[in-house]
């Protein structure tokens, strides 16, 4: 069953059309990555969705049901972390819960049992009763998502969630993607992070100028638009680019302290890298090897469009 | 299953505004302040007699306290990025209104009757036709509130920008609402334009209710205050469907 169906949405604002014709369907329990470089509509995609905007064409179905024709039912089935952190300020983390559960109908003893177990898994069960105005983003962030995920969501929305946080913050996120995900929910995921994309989807969209421009699975969009290889390599010395010039490297990166090679043939780059290096007397480091990366694809393919 | 959710997320929403915005500095200053002052500035130390006159500052009171809660709550929401969130929950438009407009009512209608209470002990506070005074303090709860949500729906993000306007229109109606100079002593236009307020027919209904005596029948009073209540929530809709489509 879809967890998610979206046909030929279509929004307008005046001359420009922000969503055209868009048309996608995400499976109970899949991952599923929204790309999209600034601008391209995804937010806006994402706010026809969840019924924020109304469409100027087009459906949306949640679990079968239209969210147009019978918004309650629909947003029943869905958590949404939209953008920016949009909890309420004025009131605690532990209230903003409270409202959150309110809303999607939960008892009070349920509402408190599933408080306790969100506050100890995103870690901010001390802050409880602290108004969220206090907190930091990361922290507001997480109250967000929890707001977002206290009823278990059959479908969780969210738009950009790990934008603008810190390290442990944005991996507490994505480790209760992952936790929802596990616990059946499907998720729909916008992000700019390519990486966050590639590590935790399993079908990626991309959207550009407001149509989708590619859906598959990260490996195969990353093979259907790159057939290039990296190999990644530092010295204990600092050394030119002229060591690079050689057969097989198409080009050469200073990356920090490293240097990125891309190549079609990592093996004669490696086996020159070694054999270089001992002429050279230089020690290295660390050497390792990628395939062809979903950066790479997300930028050819949003450049092509 | 949809009708419940709506009741539900409708008393939620109410909660939700009751707790957040009743103690905001605008609602406070705009809602309660305002109207004392009006009061001492107007009543007091004018040698009036101030038990005729009390039905009016009670139709004014009602009508500060209950339409100053509605222009605030959108945006405001709107400025703190909440309510794109308000929207995403198994809410409608329709229910963000009607919430809206029931936190303004239930606000305007526990200041005035407190006013109403602690006033009876320092004056002849008389209730002649004590349904006729439940209903107007309904009627005039409900219109005022719903004024105050049509008056947040504009878009806007800008509570400052919101809480001017809704004093641009406040204001005026309480010269020309029978609130200073009472309906029987007006004459042509300011007649003309006194029937044109809404704020004329809740005064005038607790004229009615409080004293026995009217310039319009009670049954006209509450008949266009239902309208007014009906045509406030109506627009209110449209505005904010508007919005939704032009994503503001």
């Amino acid at each position: 069953m879809n967890a998610l169906e979206v046909e030929h949405l279509v929004k307008r604002f005046g001359s420009i059309t922000a969503v055209d014709d868009v048309s996608l369907t995400v499976r109970e329990g899949e991952t599923f990555g929204f790309l999209g470089p600034n601008g391209a509509g995804k937010t806006t995609t994402i706010r026809l969705m969840t019924g924020v905007l109304t469409p100027d064409a087009g459906t949306v179905r949640i679990n079968g049901i239209d969210i147009h024709r019978h918004p309650l039912d629909a947003k029943m089935q869905m958590g949404v972390i939209p953008e920016s952190s949009t909890v309420y300020g004025d009131l605690s983390a532990e209230q903003n819960l409270h409202l959150s559960g309110k809303m999607y109908g939960m008892s009070r003893a349920l509402r408190d049992t599933r408080i306790e177990e969100i506050l100890s898994q995103l870690g901010f069960a001390e802050k409880r009763h602290s108004p969220v105005n206090t907190f930091s983003k990361g922290m507001k962030q997480r109250v967000s998502i929890a707001c977002a995920i206290i009823h278990r969501p059959k479908v969780l929305v969210l738009d950009e969630p790990t934008s603008g946080l810190d390290v442990q913050s944005r991996r507490l996120v994505i480790e209760t993607i992952r936790h929802m995900n596990e616990q059946g929910s499907t998720i729909f995921l916008t992000t700019h992070n390519i990486e966050e994309a590639n590590t935790l989807c399993q079908t990626v969209c991309i959207i550009n100028r407001g149509k989708i421009v590619a859906q598959d699975s990260p490996e195969r969009l990353k093979k259907m638009f790159d057939t290039t290889q990296s190999v990644e390599v530092s010295f204990d010395r600092a050394v030119t680019r002229d060591l690079f010039v050689a057969e097989g490297i198409i080009r050469a990166e200073p990356c920090g302290d490293k240097w990125r090679l891309y190549t079609d043939n990592p093996d004669r780059v490696l086996k020159y890298l070694v054999l270089r290096a001992e002429r050279e007397s230089l020690g290295i480091t660390s050497l390792t090897t990628s395939g062809p990366s979903l950066e790479e694809a997300f930028v050819q393919i949003t450049e092509c469009a | 299953m949809e009708v419940p959710l709506f009741v539900r997320g409708i008393l939620v929403i109410t909660e939700k505004n009751m707790r957040l915005y009743y103690t905001k500095p605008p609602v406070l200053m705009f809602g309660v302040l305002f109207p004392v002052f009006m009061f001492f500035a107007f009543f007091v130390g004018r040698h009036l007699d101030l038990a005729t006159y009390f039905p009016a500052f009670l139709a004014m009171m009602l009508f500060f306290t209950a339409s100053s809660v509605g222009p605030l709550i959108t945006p405001w929401e709107k400025r703190e990025k909440t309510y794109e969130r308000l929207l995403s929950y198994p809410v409608t438009q329709d229910s963000i209104i009607l919430g809206d407009v029931m936190a303004g009512a239930i606000f305007g209608i526990g200041i005035s009757l407190l006013v109403w209470i602690v006033s009876a002990f320092f004056m002849p506070v008389t209730v002649m036709y004590a349904g006729m005074f439940f209903l107007a303090f309904i009627l005039g709860t409900l219109s005022c509130a719903a004024l105050g949500v049509l008056l947040a729906a504009p878009a806007s993000n800008s509570p400052p920008n919101v809480m001017i306007f809704s004093n641009l229109i406040r204001f005026p109606l309480i010269f020309i609402s029978g609130i200073f100079v009472p309906l029987s002593e007006m004459q042509g236009w300011a007649l003309t334009l006194a029937y044109c307020s809404p704020l004329t027919y809740l005064v005038d209904l607790f004229n009615a209710a409080m004293s026995g005596t009217s310039a319009l029948s009670p049954v006209v009073d509450a008949g266009v205050l239902i309208m007014v209540f009906g045509g406030f929530i109506l627009a209110a809709r449209f505005i904010q469907q508007r919005n939704m489509m032009k994503g503001m």
